[in-house]
């Protein structure tokens, strides 16, 4: 049906978006926002390797990481919002206090 | 049929995360993130996982990135400002970075791995994928399953204790 | 073209495809004389007549509205964020029209426009996408009040999506399966409580004992997903102006209500099939449709009859009922109900 090379290419291609957006953006959220791209590219080759190895520990695996992912928003959002409380700004190249 | 599906698929699901990483303003960011969220889940249905796709749409799309909205809007984000010498440098830095890492996985994927066969079609699934699902959650599964409600639970006393602040006597006082 | 004709997947394509734009149109009729109904209702239990001078009885008081609301002037306030301005309505009006393809209007194959076998789920996901109408709509009218009614009618929704996802698991659990017309076929027949019972009751969901606190629950969470009364706080007129839709004149506002009046009717049709046997009723089976129409339009008529009855809530007594009442109940019931099917299985 799906070729798993295409599904996998596709999976290499969204990560590689997410790098460039933690490695580009200045915005936290947006730098959030590109983590969880890369999880999802993490999720769709999971899902592939399902399909392809007709076993359905990939699925599970990606139920696992979805729950985990939520965990990890709400957590990250939570200090987001501190540091945006304490620093009003978002930006993480001006959160620099520690710097040397 | 199904290629050109998901052909489809794939190239809204590059284009939107394109946008999420380049448009300026996070709130635009974040629907373009919601958009590649539902384009996934419908590329989870054509690889037959349709119980993680519709826990895709509700779970990421639907909760997930409402948080994310929520907060943005908490915090009245406008557009992002990018300008500078040194910001545009390492902006480059990153592309070339990312454009690396294609490039490295393209040539590890080119050193002789073979796609290997395609199977025609999941084992039958009794009751469909989620029965199925369910079935090897609860028994294989299960302590995983339990660590991650657990899991859930710290991570949800941890957002609402960071998000609370400090109560308004402990500020006074100290 | 013979061949594409005969393609298995196109076949299955067109006739869904045929049978929504049969779904679309009849609902669009639905939706003018429900809103029609509506102002009826309302118009006598408050001892009033509601609108009669339109056409005989009225009746051609909605497209009168309609028209009237396609001529006004439509305009976008200053500093509004152009394009979710205008995407926010159409948010709200699509969610709602995407799930009526899988719910079973009569027996399948033919009225049903696909049967999937997540179409619970399939809902679920519907209603979360249908919070994002009302934040974009708050957010991009750049107006405080639409802001602040915005969020808070969002909050609310999605407090009680928990409540309400919860609360079908132990229909999912009766039934054995996630597909909407698998739900309703596992309501056929009848059902006898207990043996000293005369006469048999249908088989229908609400007839057991252990659905009955789930239907209360999700009979509560649709009027707060639909943002009726009692949980209409947040677009409530002399409150917040009017909520997230405030600065929406003309076609935008009305595509509003149009998404709140499809909404009941979903959240209606799935309450149907889920506990009252959707379209399974005595005589022959094409008569489904027309008892699946009369259930949902006597739910219909009970969600206009508490708007018009009921008193609104707080917000903060909104959000700690759903919180601190709803949530656990469902999810008490969850345990009451596998105990009690587990312990029936397996003696």
């Amino acid at each position: 049906m799906i070729p798993l090379g295409w599904t996998l290419a596709l999976s290499a291609i969204l990560f590689c978006i997410g790098v460039v957006g933690v490695l580009v953006r200045r915005n936290a959220l947006v730098i959030f926002m590109s983590i969880e791209l890369m999880l999802n590219a993490a999720n769709l080759a999971f899902v592939a390797f399902a399909r392809n190895m007709n076993s359905l520990d990939g699925q599970i695996f990606v139920f696992f990481v979805m729950t985990v992912a939520a965990a990890e928003v709400a957590v990250g959002l939570a200090i987001i919002v501190n540091v945006f409380r304490l620093r009003e700004t978002v930006f993480v190249d001006e959160i620099n206090l520690l710097k040397g | 049929m199904l290629p050109w599906l998901f052909l489809g698929f794939a190239a809204l699901l590059v284009a939107t995360a394109v946008m999420v990483v380049v448009h300026r303003n996070p709130v635009t960011s974040a629907l373009f993130l919601v958009l590649s969220f539902c384009s996934l889940a419908g590329i989870y249905l054509l690889l037959q996982a349709e119980f993680l796709g519709m826990v895709q749409v509700i779970v990421y799309a639907g909760a997930i990135m409402v948080l994310f909205l929520f907060v943005i809007m908490y915090l009245n984000l406008q557009h992002d400002v990018e300008t500078g010498a040194q910001i545009a440098v390492r902006r480059g830095i990153g592309w070339m970075v990312g454009a690396l890492l294609l490039l490295f996985g393209f040539l590890l994927a080119n050193r002789g791995w073979a796609p290997g066969p395609v199977a025609a079609q999941l084992p039958a699934q009794d009751g469909g994928n989620a029965a199925a699902i369910g079935r090897v959650l609860y028994s294989r599964f299960l302590f995983p399953f339990e660590i991650t409600s657990i899991l859930l639970l710290v991570a949800m006393v941890g957002a609402i204790v960071l998000a609370k602040g400090r109560p308004a006597s402990e500020s006074e006082g100290a | 073209m013979s061949a594409l004709w005969n393609n298995e997947v196109f076949q299955v394509a067109f006739w869904a495809f045929v049978k929504v734009m049969i779904i679309l149109n009849t609902l669009l009729g639905v939706v003018t004389y429900l809103i029609y109904a509506e102002r009826k209702i309302c118009g006598h239990m408050q001892a009033r007549t509601g609108p009669n001078r339109v056409g005989p009885f009225g009746l051609l008081q909605t497209p009168a509205d309609v028209i009237k609301l396609l001529l006004k002037e439509e305009f976008t306030p200053a500093g509004a964020n152009k394009i979710l301005f205008h995407v926010a309505p159409v948010l709200a009006v699509f969610p709602a029209v995407a799930t009526f393809a899988v719910i079973p209007m009569g027996p399948p194959p033919m009225f049903v426009a696909t049967d999937i076998n997540v179409g619970l789920l399939l809902f679920l996901a519907m209603s979360s996408i249908g919070v994002y109408a009302i934040v974009l709509a708050g957010w991009s009218s750049n107006n405080k009040y639409a802001l602040l009614g915005g969020l808070r009618s969002s909050a609310q929704m999605i407090s009680y999506e928990l409540a309400m996802g919860l609360s079908v698991i132990p229909v999912i659990m009766h039934s054995g399966t996630m597909s909407l017309v698998g739900i309703v076929q596992s309501q056929a027949g009848t059902y006898r409580p207990f043996e000293s019972l005369p006469f048999a009751l249908p088989n229908w969901g609400i007839f057991h004992w252990y659905l009955l606190l789930p239907f209360a629950i999700f009979f509560i969470t649709m009027f707060a997903e639909t943002n009726r009364a009692p949980f209409d706080l947040p677009e409530a007129e002399g409150e917040l102006v009017a909520g997230f839709h405030t600065e929406y004149s003309s076609m935008k506002w009305s595509m509003f209500f149009l998404g709140e009046y499809f909404n009941m009717i979903i959240i209606s049709s799935i309450c149907v099939t889920l506990f009252f046997g959707g379209y399974l009723g005595p005589g022959p089976a094409m008569l489904g449709i027309v008892w699946y129409l009369l259930k949902l339009f006597v739910i219909l008529f009970i969600f206009i009859w508490v708007r018009w009855t009921l008193p609104r809530l707080r917000y903060d007594q909104l959000m700690n009922f759903g919180w601190k009442v709803l949530l656990p109940g469902a999810v008490v019931n969850i345990v009451i109900a596998t105990v009690w099917l587990y312990w029936r299985a397996n003696g």
